[in-house]
């Protein structure tokens, strides 16, 4: 086993990944420890030379074949697969995104190597790796520890790392495989932009699960009208179609920092959090008082929204019409 | 094209989580368990590939965890053709890694060629089982799906990135999916005709393969709550007083528009 710690540079239309800087930042601490190096991995179809070297690793391998021209899970994993039986490193670290939920798990499996799962904190404590992974909907961290492994990263965990590098980028063959693959990339489709662009709204009001229909999204209209904002969403709303997917607020949808997010029967999971929590004034309204949403709101309370929002709204509009 | 959905009983989150003596792990005895979400948009998602015809068919297949009966049946009950329970002693809970093993050696043998799956729940400390089994088997995934269509000799799927963006890939051979969500909310079944499936029966039981090989590697220390980073200023009362306060923390901050 050796010391270095490795890191999956995602990216996408040819822009690098936000969370490239944050593990590689995280890499580098870990290699500190571990006297290895902060080592890069960069697949891509020919525009990442640039990139590489401006990346803050030690040490950049770069592949590069046309199947890496977009983000296609069975080529990476084919790629990432050799250099991790090649270089064995002590720790590879894959943002916890759609592409490292498709690959840290793949690889985890096809070479037996442990994996900690939306991780938020890593350490070397001697001859371990000691990881710390947000679990049952972000209600309980566990802490455990590996001798060596995966984890895949939750965004927003680390701070990017400061500053470039200088790192020494290294051309990597391509794999055998890449030539004779079972998928194939159809096309990547952008978002309507027909709907409210609720990353520019300012005022947010944001229904959960716990509004419980769609014929309950009218109360969250009303008191968004009185404020002067729109209606946005969490996941299982959007998916039921009681909004459409453009009001989406978290990891799958848009991250917002409005002037007040006020989320309604919204428990506030992990992927939910990640999308809002920078918002100015946080106002949280769920009957369930351990709901991680109120470890981000600055003021919450437990009763009823069906009681609150009609008695929020009423208020507003008193206000505004005396004004 | 026959379809398998492995489905599994998760701890229903809305319950009080209690840590056992050690801290190690939950305490499961008196919790609820509920079918997890994301495997019911994966079975809605191969119920609607059923209905396009072709001549689909739709195999679930749980452990015998608490309460999976109720979940086999309601799938069965939905349209499924076939339910599998394997049996084996599953109440202490089992890694993603376990269950991935014995899902592949079973799934190994039934002869699918998709297998759709929920992208995640919420114990997937090591990893989701989907896309571990897919490592197992040594079959293509993708995960994050939002559609999983008919196409060619194999199925396109729409796989979901940030900011709604997403991605269209086409898939030939057999193939391991992890369902985000279906084209729509998963189907109500009425009771009844859970019943009704219960009273004719038809769920297949096997005895679950060994187990006791890799269960992930990795060594818990201790599971805890995570300390609140900003905790939320609780505001009690009727929901007049509340609403009176909120309206004046929103107007302090000049957000009441005139």
């Amino acid at each position: 086993m050796g010391n270095d710690i490795l890191v999956l540079v995602e990216h996408h239309a040819g822009a690098v990944h936000d969370s490239a800087a944050e593990l590689l930042g995280k890499a580098r601490e870990l290699a500190g420890a571990t006297g290895g190096q902060a080592v890069a991995v960069l697949l891509h179809d020919g525009w990442g030379d640039t990139h590489a070297s401006a990346l803050p690793a030690d040490r950049v391998l770069s592949v590069e074949h046309t199947a890496f021209a977009n983000f296609l899970p069975e080529a990476y994993v084919i790629a990432l697969e050799a250099i991790l039986r090649d270089r064995d490193p002590r720790l590879t670290l894959i943002a916890n995104t759609t592409v490292g939920m498709d690959l840290a798990g793949s690889l985890s499996a096809r070479m037996s190597s442990p994996l900690v799962a939306y991780c938020v904190d890593l350490a070397i404590d001697g001859d371990v790796v000691v990881a710390t992974s947000q679990v049952f909907g972000g209600k309980l961290n566990a802490e455990v520890e590996l001798p060596s492994g995966i984890a895949s990263v939750v965004a927003g965990a680390f701070p990017p790392a400061e500053g470039g590098g200088a790192p020494e980028v290294e051309a990597v063959a391509p794999m055998a495989g890449l030539d004779s693959l079972s998928m194939t990339f159809l096309g990547r489709i952008e978002p309507e932009t027909s709907d409210v662009d609720i990353t520019a709204e300012e005022i947010l009001i944001s229904v959960g699960r716990g509004i419980g229909g769609e014929e309950n999204v009218e109360l969250a209209q009303e008191l968004a009208d009185a404020l002067g904002g729109v209606v946005s969403a969490s996941r299982p709303v959007a998916d039921a179609g009681w909004l459409p997917k453009t009001r989406q607020v978290g990891k799958s949808g848009r991250k917002v920092t409005p002037r007040l997010y006020i989320a309604c029967g919204i428990s506030g999971a992990p992927e939910h959090l990640e999308g809002m929590r920078d918002a100015e004034l946080i106002i949280a309204i769920n009957t369930d008082e351990k709901a991680p949403i109120f470890d981000v709101a600055h003021f919450g309370t437990t009763e009823d929204l069906f009681d609150i929002l009609p008695a929020l709204t009423e208020r507003i509009e008193a206000a505004t019409s005396v004004a | 094209m026959h379809i398998v959905v492995p489905m599994k009983q998760t701890v229903d989150l809305v319950e009080e989580l209690e840590l056992n003596d050690e801290g190690t792990d939950i305490e499961r005895e008196y919790l609820t368990f509920v079918s997890n979400e994301w495997d019911e948009q994966a079975l809605e998602e191969a119920l609607l590939l059923k209905e396009a015809g072709g001549g689909t068919t739709v195999t679930v297949i749980g452990l015998d965890e608490t309460d999976v009966d109720q979940t086999l049946f309601a799938a069965l009950a939905k349209g499924a053709d076939r339910a599998i329970k394997l049996s084996g002693d599953f109440e202490g809970g089992i890694t993603s890694h376990q269950r991935a093993a014995i899902l592949a050696e079973v799934v190994g043998g039934l002869d699918a060629d998709v297998v759709l799956i929920g992208v995640q729940s919420p114990e997937d400390l090591d990893g989701q089982t989907g896309v571990l089994l897919a490592g197992l088997l040594g079959r293509p995934h993708v995960s994050v799906a939002i559609a999983v269509e008919p196409h060619d000799a194999g199925v396109k799927v729409t796989q979901e990135f940030g900011a709604g963006v997403v991605h269209e890939i086409a898939v030939t051979g057999p193939a391991v999916v992890g369902v985000q969500a279906a084209r729509q909310a998963p189907r109500y079944v009425a009771i009844s005709r859970v019943r009704q499936a219960m009273q004719s029966g038809g769920l297949e039981v096997m005895d679950a393969p060994d187990s006791s090989g890799d269960a992930g590697g990795l060594t818990i220390r201790r599971l805890y709550a995570p300390e609140m980073s900003s905790q939320a200023e609780m505001l009690s009362g009727d929901a007049e007083d509340i609403a009176g306060r909120l309206a004046q923390i929103i107007a302090d901050r000049g957000l009441v528009k005139a």
